[in-house]
């Protein structure tokens, strides 16, 4: 039977990056991904003849920093665009540099209210930004928490001062329209925050601690970029990097279960009944599935299960990719930029509202970009893709099939409105529901952190009460996909802090 | 539609309210698990006096009681409880305990196997939501019964006696086994367990059988003295015989508000059930855990107490200063002729600093409360256990 120090399953970001990070520490490691290719939701794909795209995540926001120099992608081969700007497209547009900087375009009445709010979240989001790279604390006595960076962090806090601290915490728990409507008026920048702050959640920017989940955004890194190649060409840079330190991946291996003998892992065994053995598992793929499924609940606790069970996870973004027959028009836009149809918090929280019902919003708020306008090889010459994130799709509709044709109309409708013309450009259209992200990407209810990210499921609290830490109650089992701290992108870093908690050997 | 006025009860009648209800003089009754449940049938002394000299019947129909059946629920209940389930044959009894994940105990019950995939798990507290979750990953089915059973303890030096009267010969049935005979036209089942640390058999039927059984077991029993019993003299005979009860002893885990008040095996003395050799079981880590760490706190043990003024509810401490443990039931035991107590001690206070110790009790006496400080020592549980308990056959009384 093949063995290793380590087997790390699932060849998504974090699983490569876990895998990166036990080989270069001098670990036997192999990497089992299900689908043919590595990637999860970091792949490339021809979704109609001629045309490419990025199959599901397709901006790049990072990737978390310790990643991205150890795994050396750019030596790797990646190669990315220059740093996107986000426009508000319009006869009066709106732009913004990177993830949260330079804003033109903006009413003079807004100006001041703007750059103090911008400077203050920034502020709290760089002071937030290095527990991305800490595993969280336990609240308890004798929780083995990392308490030299905790001190550090306290450090920072008491630095920046009791006025400042006060508004922090008042800002911590707070929504995001609320802090946007009591400094601004510019509705062209409103859409645009409030759209930014909900991206990836099952949160309009009204529901509540909707703010910490946009600190936690603009803490994960400053620019945005496309990847040359659309975002496979990052996990195949990815598994260079892996396979240089020593990682065997292996492709199109389904993991079927965890095996386990007195009570520790002893390996895993794959859907076609091969086994391969190792003292530890690190699974970079949804935690309740890796519990319930892959362990299953005979060697897990009842209360363990029940909270495994309870992890939320509902998917809000839908994902369009449209083949075009040429360059369509956005006022005042160019095609390299990423442009954001979202006219005002409302509109934000409207396309929110139905979601909850399991119904589609009539006017959806997007993410667009045109991998092409940076890489031309992705269509054929003088064609486009357009690629965007959808926002609010319903994980649970009735009826799929009705809510996935309801859904790709009023997109076409929004996209239409907003760029004339473009609809005779369309020679294919696709969207990818929450659900059949789930199907094809494997992420429980379609979503983008493999489990809400929300106040209540972070730091200590993801996925869950004990588990946060990376362990498990089972000796040699491990989490480190994007449902554990600090959640998903394409980063990375999940994966290597759960690899550097293996590493140090944490007990359960 | 059908109306719904249970609500109109606040507790329900067993199925032998209509015999216990008029043998009930003075009106004892307390509340259990939502039914009416005698407390007494007028003369503490006398049915405790039956238990252990001749032939008592408790109404057990309230006791919470669970069927689980399906393929799996040998491994269902392997992984529900700290005992070994495959090795209780069909036919057969055990007690045992079940833990939270943190291995601290949520109940205890008696687990009766009926048949390879049949069985009743008894018990104190309600459990359906945990014992429901639990299925998770099982093909099992649990499914609570308690109303559809009526049960009646049947304790005493004199019960096989009693049962030989009624036809039914159950000289070869050995403690913790059960047997089925038939009466009124549907099937009795006769299980050899109790809880009085006696000789005794506990009777289960369809509640329409109820009466009839009662009648004829009554009638059988008459040459014996036969009487029923109320809750108050259960009581006495079950601390003499060192059971626990849950609520009383311990707070089950579920209910605990307090985060010390919750105790795992080893705090309750419950730890020689565990197998340690069987797959997973819920709480096992912790419990592993604990053990590896000796990180008990407390011990669960019985107490001989100087003097003969019953110390329920006392505080116990070390060398008269220190408090150490408290008493969860007591009595001036008439069959040992001794003051007993069950209590909670502090580690180490239960083994190495174990001398010293000392029980605050307040006696009432003719209104006033009288503060007494008497030594105390540790004693074996259970402080009563007759050879007539396991003798097979049993002696003929
Ligand atoms: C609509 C949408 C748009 C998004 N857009 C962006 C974006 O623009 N930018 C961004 O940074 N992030 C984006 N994301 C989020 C991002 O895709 C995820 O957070 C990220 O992919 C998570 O990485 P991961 O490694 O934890 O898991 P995944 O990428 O999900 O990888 C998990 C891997 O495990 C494999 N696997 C599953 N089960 C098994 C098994 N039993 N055995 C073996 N292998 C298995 C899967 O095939 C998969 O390859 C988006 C998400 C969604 C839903």
């Amino acid at each position: 039977m093949p063995s290793s120090d380590v087997i790390v399953i699932g060849g998504g970001p974090n699983g490569l990056a876990a895998a990166t990070r036990l080989a270069q520490s001098g670990r036997r490691v192999t990497l089992v991904e299900a689908q043919p290719q590595v990637g999860g939701g970091a792949a490339t794909t021809e979704f109609h003849t001629g045309y490419r795209t990025s199959a599901l995540a397709h901006i790049l926001q990072g990737p978390d920093a310790r990643v991205a120099s150890a795994m050396k992608l750019d030596a790797h081969g990646l190669r990315l665009s220059t740093p996107l700007t986000t426009a508000v497209p319009g006869i009066d547009p709106l732009t913004m540099q990177g993830t949260f900087g330079k804003v033109s375009g903006l009413a003079a009445t807004d100006l001041a209210a703007w750059s103090e709010l911008q400077e203050r979240l920034t502020r709290f989001a760089r002071l937030l930004a290095p527990m991305r790279q800490m595993t969280p604390p336990r609240p308890a006595a004798k929780a083995g928490n990392d308490l030299w960076n905790l001190g550090k962090l306290g450090l920072s806090l008491r630095s920046m001062g009791k006025v400042e601290f006060r508004e922090l915490l008042r800002m911590l728990l707070i929504n995001v329209a609320d802090v946007l409507e009591d400094d601004l008026t510019d509705d062209r920048l409103m859409g645009l925050l409030a759209f930014d702050a909900t991206l990836g959640a099952w949160a309009g920017p009204r529901s509540p601690n909707s703010l910490i989940v946009y600190l936690n955004r603009i803490a994960a890194g400053e620019t945005l970029t496309l990847p040359m190649g659309g975002m496979g060409s990052v996990a195949a840079a990815m598994r260079k990097a892996a396979e240089a330190a020593g990682v065997t991946v292996l492709t199109g291996s389904p993991v079927d279960r965890i095996d386990m003998a007195a009570d520790i892992v002893i390996g895993v065994t794959l859907a076609n009944g091969e086994n391969f053995a190792a003292g530890a598992v690190l699974s970079a793929i949804c935690p309740r599935r890796t519990l319930e499924t892959l362990v299953g609940p005979r060697y897990l606790d009842t209360g363990f299960i029940r909270r495994a069970r309870a992890i939320k996870s509902r998917g809000g973004a839908a994902k369009l990719h449209l083949a075009l027959t040429g360059a369509p028009h956005f006022p005042a836009a160019d095609l390299t930029w990423r442009i954001v149809l979202a006219p005002s918090v409302n509109a934000v929280e409207n396309a929110f509202n139905p979601v909850k019902y399991g119904e589609v919003p009539d006017a959806p708020v997007m993410e667009i970009t045109f991998p092409t306008a940076h890489d031309p090889s992705l269509a054929p010459s003088g064609h486009h893709v357009l690629s965007a994130v959808v926002q609010f799709a319903p994980h649970a509709p009735k009826d799929r099939d009705a809510a996935r044709a309801q859904m790709l109309q009023n997109t076409l409708n929004v996209l239409e409105t907003a760029a004339p013309g473009l609809r005779p450009l369309i020679a294919h259209a696709e969207i990818l529901m929450p659900y059949d992200i789930e199907d094809r990407f494997g992420m429980s209810g379609g979503s983008w952190h493999h489990g809400d990210l929300a106040v209540e499921q972070m730091l200590f609290l993801r996925p869950f009460a004990g588990v946060s830490q990376y362990n498990t109650p089972i000796p040699g089992l491990w989490l480190g996909g994007a449902g554990s701290h600090p959640g998903g992108g394409i980063s990375g870093a999940a994966g290597w802090n759960a690899a550097t908690q293996l590493l140090q050997g944490a007990k359960p | 539609m059908i109306a719904r006025l249970h609500f109109n009860k606040h507790l329900l009648e067993t199925p032998f309210y209509p015999r216990t209800a008029p043998l009930n003089k003075h009106s004892e009754w307390g509340a259990w698990s939502g039914h009416l449940s005698a407390t007494g049938f007028g003369d503490t002394e006398m049915e405790y006096t039956a238990i252990r000299n001749g032939a008592s019947v408790y109404d057990l129909c309230p006791m919470v009681k669970y069927r689980i059946t399906g393929p799996d629920a040998v491994a269902y209940l392997d992984r529900l409880t700290v005992r070994n389930v495959a090795k209780l044959t069909p036919g057969g009894v055990h007690y045992t305990v079940w833990c939270d994940d943190a291995g601290k105990v949520l109940d205890d019950g008696t687990l009766f196997r009926h048949g390879p995939q049949d069985f009743l798990l008894c018990c104190q507290e309600r459990h359906l939501p945990w014992l429901t979750d639990a299925t998770l990953g099982f093909e099992v089915a649990v499914e609570e019964i308690t109303e559809t059973i009526a049960a009646l303890s049947l304790q005493g030096p004199c019960t096989a006696s009693v049962l030989s009267a009624a036809g039914w010969d159950v000289s070869s049935l050995r403690p913790f086994r059960m047997t089925k005979v038939p009466f009124d036209g549907t099937t009795l089942t006769i299980s050899r367990t109790g809880f009085t640390g006696d000789l005794g058999y506990e009777l289960w039927i369809g509640p329409a059988h109820a009466l009839a059984l009662w009648d004829h077991l009554f009638t059988a029993g008459a040459p014996w003295g036969i009487r029923p019993i109320g809750s108050d003299a259960l009581n006495m005979a079950r601390i003499e015989a060192g059971f626990l009860i849950a609520g009383m002893d311990f707070i089950p885990a579920e209910q605990a508000l307090r985060e010390d008040r919750v105790r795992s095996p080893f705090e309750l003395g419950l730890d020689w059930l565990i197998d340690w050799n069987k797959d997973h079981f819920n709480g096992r880590r912790a419990l592993i855990r604990e053990r590896e760490s000796r990180a008990s706190q407390w011990s669960l043990v019985g107490l001989d107490i100087a003097g003969n003024v019953s110390a329920e509810g006392s505080l116990i401490y070390h060398a008269k200063q220190k408090e150490v443990g408290y008493i969860t039931a007591a009595l001036w035991s008439p069959t040992t002729k001794r003051n007993l107590a069950i209590a909670h001690l502090k580690r180490p206070y239960a083994a190495a600093k174990s001398d010293n110790l000392w029980v605050e009790i307040y006696a009432l006496r003719e209104l006033q409360y009288v503060k007494l400080m008497v030594p105390a020592r540790i004693t074996p549980r259970p402080f009563f256990t007759p050879a007539r308990r396991r003798a097979t056959p049993p002696g003929r009384f």
